[in-house]
């Protein structure tokens, strides 16, 4: 994937002297003592990232930190002290006022923490004005406005005045008029940050899905770190100005940079930011006619597990066994070797790869380890219930600082330690 | 006791009459003179206008105005109060103060408005302006009478360049406040998305201060009104003239009687104006805030003077 949206070393005083505070910076002194000797405010002090095309990255910090002037300065709203910044190959900071505005008009988008909507205008009107300012005829307008209100659900309130609308919806208004114009990079600063939790959630929950098929380069401003880990691919926390970590959500949560990052971390919700994915081992499936009861009890003595899933010739997941059923029958029927078919348990949980733990503690209480499929009965990997309440308790993040943090690769001997420390 | 006048005596008076005696005068009367051609054209117009309609026609559509505006209340008093005027036969007088009236504020719109906007716009030009607009307020309107005699000599047009210059700073004060007090997130919104200044401008922050615009003009046609007696003065007609040839006479009678048509007038114009300020309200700037802004308007300007002078 190309980077969309690069950042170097940018800074931004605010004051009369940005010269004098960027070299203060340069000789260490901090945002305080800057601030202290000459008045100046450091709002962003060396941001460098890049947001690759289709990414959502999220910058989260404290109030005051220096989101919103990092995010205005991506489409010139302010300019910066120092440093670049490419979108494509443009760069936006040394862009001279009709570059910018052109740039505005044809690539990026904002949406603003308190809605900004025009009140004297519709909802429709509303939607459409980015449109307007590029100079699409009317009735362009406003069949394209219909189609971004159509993508929120929110075409019956077209007519309707902002005014009308509480405000979850009118945030909805306020990201249909990002999208109408279709950019490729859409900003914005703390859009849920000024809504009630419940409809926060949502929002963020349809600001996932939508983004599924829209596959827009977001930058995402929000002082919430649990919103910052449901939603960015990548996520940078910032503090007096300055980026302390950059990084996935499972990096941040399992490896935090420092102190202050691991203080945020204490309190998150673990079970949105993992997903069965984050704490799945490897298939390890028992076939149908080609393996005997032996053969799979022998295949949980060396992987130490419980219970194995198992497939049919067409590698279609049928059922799970346990060793305790296999071993109660070997015993019971005195045979050597019970069919699989009559001990295996068909009533097994299951989930999808990308489902976050909070949804598994169900599954994962029924004692049997949870199938990960792929949506077609196949299996793509397994979830021991023990593995799902080991990292919501964040109990394994001395023990193993990286399984988390490359999941796709689950190492299974490290996996294994794992589990065995969840026995105990 | 000594004092610094036994030091030094400032002929500060022979400077200014050298200056516009001397100078602005005899170079620059041409310039003046043609500065006041379309100002006699519109009221020309207007006063012909005016005086050609049927009394009760105005009647009529005043009432009707005041009662789409101001309620029916206002329409009955309309209606009772013209009445009232052309029975004490000042009929004709009203509609020519109606006519300056329209006319100063008209022109008043004209330079204030775009004058209000470019000052909300750009801290510079509103540090330049500002200053302008106290000393036009704060300097007494008979100093700047006898300059505008020897530039314009005397008459309508003197008359309303006069009350121009008295009744401008309200409406570009508060066409500058009104488009400063637009949301900074909307016009940010604006700016985001592209938007030229002239765009932001028409979509946006006019649109957005108009009621505080409307405002302003509401005070500046009070402030009109007020001048209608001194503009008089020099050689303006209407109403203003009636209650100065009173004066004049000691004729206590004719003074009040113009003096009631003036007051007549202005509580018509006022309600109407007003309502139609509420008519144009937009949906953000709340009734609160914009009580807030005038508020904080009327202590730095003296509006109470509008009714005494009137
Ligand atoms: N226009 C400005 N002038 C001076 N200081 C500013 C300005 N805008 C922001 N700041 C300062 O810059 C810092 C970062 O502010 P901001 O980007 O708004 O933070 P956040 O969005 O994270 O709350 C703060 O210390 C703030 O006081
Ligand atoms: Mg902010």
């Amino acid at each position: 994937m190309a980077a969309k949206l690069t950042v170097e070393n940018v800074y931004k005083i605010f004051g009369n002297d940005p010269a004098g505070a960027l070299e203060r910076l340069a000789n260490g002194q901090s945002k305080e003592e800057i601030f202290h000797e000459t008045g100046q405010t450091v709002g962003v002090q060396d941001a460098s990232f890049t947001v690759e095309e289709g990414q959502i990255f999220v910058v989260m910090g404290l109030s005051g930190s220096g989101k919103s002037t990092l995010v205005r300065m991506l489409n010139g709203l302010i300019k910066p002290s120092s440093g670049r910044i490419l979108i494509d190959a443009d760069d936006v900071a040394s862009a001279a006022p009709d570059a910018l505005r052109r740039i505005r008009r044809e690539k990026i988008a904002m949406v603003f923490q308190h809605f900004a909507l025009f009140p004297h205008r519709t909802i429709a009107e509303n939607a459409a004005y980015g449109l307007k300012v590029k100079g699409v005829p009317a009735a362009e307008r406003r069949r394209r406005a219909l189609a971004a209100l159509e993508q929120v659900g929110l075409t019956a309130w077209a007519d309707s005045y902002p005014s009308d609308l509480s405000g979850g919806m009118q945030q909805r208004v306020g990201l249909a008029r990002g999208l109408a114009t279709d950019p490729q990079i859409l900003l914005m600063d703390e859009p849920f940050g000024a809504l009630d939790p419940l409809i926060r959630r949502e929002m963020q929950d349809e600001l996932v899905v939508l983004q599924k098929t829209l596959k827009k380069t977001i930058v995402f401003i929000t002082h919430d770190l649990n919103e910052a880990l449901l939603l960015g691919d990548r996520i940078a926390i910032m503090k007096d100005g300055r980026f302390v970590q950059v990084g996935t959500a499972q990096e941040i949560v399992s490896e935090p940079a420092d102190d202050y990052v691991a203080a945020f971390v204490a309190d998150i919700d673990r079970g949105r930011v993992f997903t069965a994915e984050d704490v799945c081992n490897d298939p390890a499936p028992v076939k149908l006619g080609e393996s005997t009861a032996e053969d799979a009890m022998r295949a949980m003595e060396d992987l130490n597990r419980n219970a194995l899933h198992v497939v049919d010739e067409k590698d279609k997941l049928v059922g799970v066994v346990t060793y305790q059923d296999l071993a109660a029958a070997t015993l019971d029927n005195g045979a050597p070797d019970p069919v699989l078919e009559e001990v295996m348990i068909t009533d097994y949980p299951t989930a999808d790869a990308g489902q976050q733990l909070n949804e598994l503690y169900g599954p994962a209480s029924a004692g049997l380890p949870i199938a990960v499929t792929d949506g077609k009965d196949r299996l793509v990997g397994v979830v021991e219930p023990e593995a799902v309440f080991a990292q919501l308790s964040g109990e394994e993040n001395g023990a193993t600082p990286d399984a988390p943090a490359a999941p796709q690769t689950p190492q299974p001997a490290k996996q294994d330690k794992q589990e065995e420390r969840a026995h105990v | 006791m000594f004092s610094p006048g036994d030091l030094l005596v400032i002929p500060f008076d022979d400077w200014i009459n050298d200056f516009v005696r001397g100078w602005l005068v005899p170079n620059f009367r041409p310039a003046f003179r043609a500065a006041q051609v379309p100002i006699t054209f519109v009221l020309g117009w207007l006063d012909d206008f005016f005086n050609m309609l049927p009394m009760l026609l105005t009647t009529g559509v005043f009432a009707l105005a005041a009662w789409k505006w101001a309620g029916r209340g206002m329409a009955i008093f309309t209606l009772v109060g013209f009445a009232f005027i052309d029975m004490i036969g000042l009929w004709p007088q009203t509609m020519t103060t109606l006519a300056m009236i329209i006319t100063s504020v008209l022109f008043c719109a004209v330079i204030g408005i775009p004058v209000g906007i470019l000052a909300a716009r750009s801290d510079t030009t509103w540090k330049v302006v500002r200053p302008i607009l106290d000393i036009m307020q704060t300097i007494p309107s008979f100093v700047y009478l006898v300059p505008i005699v020897m530039l314009f000599g005397v008459g309508m047009a003197p008359g309303i360049i006069a009350t121009i210059i008295f009744a401008l700073p309200p409406i570009v004060r508060l066409t500058n406040l009104g488009i400063r007090n637009v949301r900074s997130d909307l016009v940010e919104a604006a700016q985001a998305f592209g938007s030229t200044g002239w765009q932001m401008l028409v979509d946006l922050q006019i649109p957005l201060a108009m009621r505080t615009i409307m405002a302003g003009l509401n005070q500046t046609l009070m402030l009109a009104l007020s001048m209608v007696v001194i503009a008089a003065l020099i050689g303006a007609g209407g109403l203003g003239l009636v209650v100065n040839t009173g004066l004049g006479r000691l004729d206590v009678g004719g003074a009040t009687a113009g003096g009631v048509g003036i007051v007549i007038l202005a509580i018509v114009l006022d309600r109407i104006t007003q309502g139609l300020g509420e008519q144009n309200q937009t949906r953000t700037v709340s009734l609160r805030e914009v009580l807030g802004n005038l508020i904080r308007f009327r202590g730095t300007r003296p509006v109470g003077d509008t009714e005494k002078a009137a």
